[in-house]
């Protein structure tokens, strides 16, 4: 707990500087007033709206202004929706947490087995095959793959809908785009995570008390690389958020992805500075949680 | 005695003419290595020929033609051998100038990354103290959250353009070069022949570019053609967004959004420019494991 309090407090100064990086650009570069009001507003609404926002101030006084506003998660109001912007980001959330958790799902269905068996059969032709795949995985956009998925399961045989939120049929196609490019990592990194435990000496013990290969590979090696296996899965938050904002867009699906790319679009900054600390928050928070589960499933690592 | 010392140093990062020989000789024996070669040199040429090799205007638009399928689809005529999109422009053309956007940011971002990433890294490694500290924090806080939300903060300010695109791309992934040469520099600064020319009163200048630079530099090399590959996927996701390159621009990424609206009735728009995506990837990562297993052994993902 207090190594989590720790790291908690170490993420604010993270938190203070990309408030600041965002706080510059959004009011060094160019003329806030002109991002938020429509480009057909008079000079006159312009200036009275400098002044009501407090732009005519001190820089430093208009940070101080800026971060006590995002603490009680003021951004402002999108001028695309004419509604509060947070609230507005809030209301996408579910629909992009369904999204990443069905991706996560078919990422680890389709890593966790290859990892092992190419591992296992080292050097193969299953090794090289699910090796290439992953590499071609890595190499593919997926907004290609999404494409490709419409094409080939959506538009020519009329299995899956090609497009929108709605039943279960609807999200497959978007968690395998999804989850395909993370399925590609995870398997490399579970692969080379699989080999080094499989070089150690208490799998050399288990296979020496003559143990049939399945239980060592089963029970002595997959359990003692699952632990990374946790971390590696961590990191992928990070590629999830830049997948959900491309997956959606190809779906059409009505989540915080493709409404921050509508914002970004439009120039709406209020939901763009809205969703975008959200997700910071979001991914430092369950990078803080994996670091500690990993700690937690092995006591072998020390807390300093 | 000193002087020695210096020589043999300098003699070690010096034998680039025969290192160059060997590595050709590795290159014929490693096969993805070869592939990954053959697909950059080919994807470099038609960005340079562009305007030799292909037939058309890739923006000329021709309403007539529109939509027309590859030569061997019903329909299709070797006038258009990969068809044409819904504006009559012909998809071929289109796919050989796109190539120019894709090497062009790819390429152009990854040196400033490494320009800015290298010249922090050194600092931090080679001056410690505050110098370090503060550089090390902000790399930290750029990797604490996902690169593509600076991008979209910088892109909702400055609007999209190449120049904007370039920036944002190297302005956000130059931490990965300088965490790298900092931990470099941290153990190459550490051994005798940097710290005799220490004794011997080398400016730090001389020291960094001719004691430190030649040690970090194979890394350097290749994490920067891995990051190419990386790049240019952003690149297309960005333009496909709607939030990189503009038309009349020709980028890969901008032809799939395209192609996606009529993904139902002309398979081909979209499916073409997604094969030279992956294949121009594959090219640059296949390069770039080969580099790195001449280069730097020690360096396993």
């Amino acid at each position: 707990m207090k190594y989590f309090l720790q790291n908690l407090l170490k993420t604010i100064p993270v938190l203070l500087l990309i408030t600041l990086i965002v706080f510059l650009l959004v009011r060094v570069t160019g003329d806030p007033v002109s991002l938020m009001l429509p480009e057909t507003a008079t000079d006159e609404e312009r200036e009275s709206l400098r002044e009501a926002l407090g732009f005519n101030d001190p820089l430093p006084v208009q940070y101080f202004t800026y971060l006590s506003d995002l603490v009680r998660g003021d951004f402002g109001e999108s001028f695309r929706y004419n509604t509060d912007a947070f609230a507005l980001v809030l209301e996408r959330l579910p629909a992009t947490f369904e999204l990443a958790f069905a991706s996560m799902i078919v990422a680890i269905i389709i890593s966790i087995p290859l990892g092992i068996l190419s591992a296992v059969k080292r050097n193969s032709f299953l090794d090289l095959f699910i090796t290439g795949g992953a590499v071609l995985g890595k190499a593919m956009p997926s907004f290609w793959l999404g494409i490709m998925l419409i094409l080939f399961l959506a538009v020519n045989t009329q299995i899956f809908p090609v497009s929108g939120r709605g039943g279960l049929l609807y999200l497959v196609l978007p968690a395998i785009t999804l989850g395909t490019g993370i399925a590609a990592e995870m398997t490399r990194l579970i692969r080379s995570s699989m080999l080094e435990i499989l070089g150690q000496d208490f799998i050399r013990t288990a296979r020496s008390k003559g143990l049939k290969e399945a239980l060592v590979v089963n029970k002595h090696a997959f359990r003692n690389a699952l632990i990374p296996v946790v971390t590696i899965m961590a990191l992928q938050t990070s590629t999830l958020v830049g997948g959900t904002l491309i997956t959606e867009t190809v779906f059409a699906w009505p989540g915080l992805g493709q409404l921050l790319v509508q914002a970004v679009n439009l120039r709406d900054m209020a939901v763009v500075q809205a969703a975008t600390f959200l997700i910071a928050i979001f991914v430092i928070l369950s990078n803080l949680i994996a670091d500690l589960t990993y700690r937690l499933l092995d006591p072998r690592i020390k807390y300093d | 005695m000193t002087s020695t010392i210096e020589r043999t140093a300098i003699a070690e990062n010096r034998n680039y003419g025969k290192r160059l020989g060997k590595l050709g000789k590795r290159l014929l024996k490693s096969k993805t290595g070869l592939v990954g070669l053959s697909i950059v040199l080919v994807v470099s040429l038609m960005a340079i020929f562009a305007p030799f090799i292909a037939m058309y205007d890739p923006a000329k638009t021709d309403v007539v033609h529109r939509l027309l399928p590859p030569f061997w689809a019903e329909g299709g005529n070797m006038d258009y051998p990969l068809g044409t999109d819904n504006l009559g422009r012909d998809v071929l053309s289109r796919i050989i100038y796109g190539s120019r956007i894709s090497l062009l940011v790819g390429i152009s971002s990854v040196i400033l990354a490494g320009i800015i990433g290298m010249f922090f890294g050194l600092i931090a490694g080679y001056y410690g103290k505050i110098w370090d500290f503060i550089i090390m924090r902000t790399v930290d806080s750029f990797l604490a959250i996902p690169n593509i939300l600076f991008m979209l903060i910088i892109l909702a300010v400055l609007g999209p353009s190449l120049t904007t695109l370039i920036l944002v791309l190297g302005g956000t992934s130059w931490v990965v070069y300088a965490r790298m040469v900092r931990s470099e520099t941290l153990s190459v600064k550490e051994r005798d022949y940097v710290r005799s020319a220490k004794a011997i009163g080398a400016k730090d200048f001389r020291i960094i570019t001719k004691y430190i630079l030649p040690n970090v530099i194979s890394s350097f090399i290749v994490i920067a053609t891995l990051n190419v590959a990386t790049t240019i996927i952003m690149e297309a996701s960005l333009s496909f967004l709607g939030l990189g390159i503009q038309s009349p621009d020709v980028s890969w990424g901008l032809m799939l959004s395209d192609g996606r609206q009529y993904v139902a009735t002309s398979w081909w728009v979209a499916t073409f420019p997604g094969i030279a995506i992956t294949v121009t990837v594959l090219g640059v990562i296949f390069l770039g494991d080969w580099l790195r297993d001449i280069l730097d052994p020690k360096i396993k993902d």
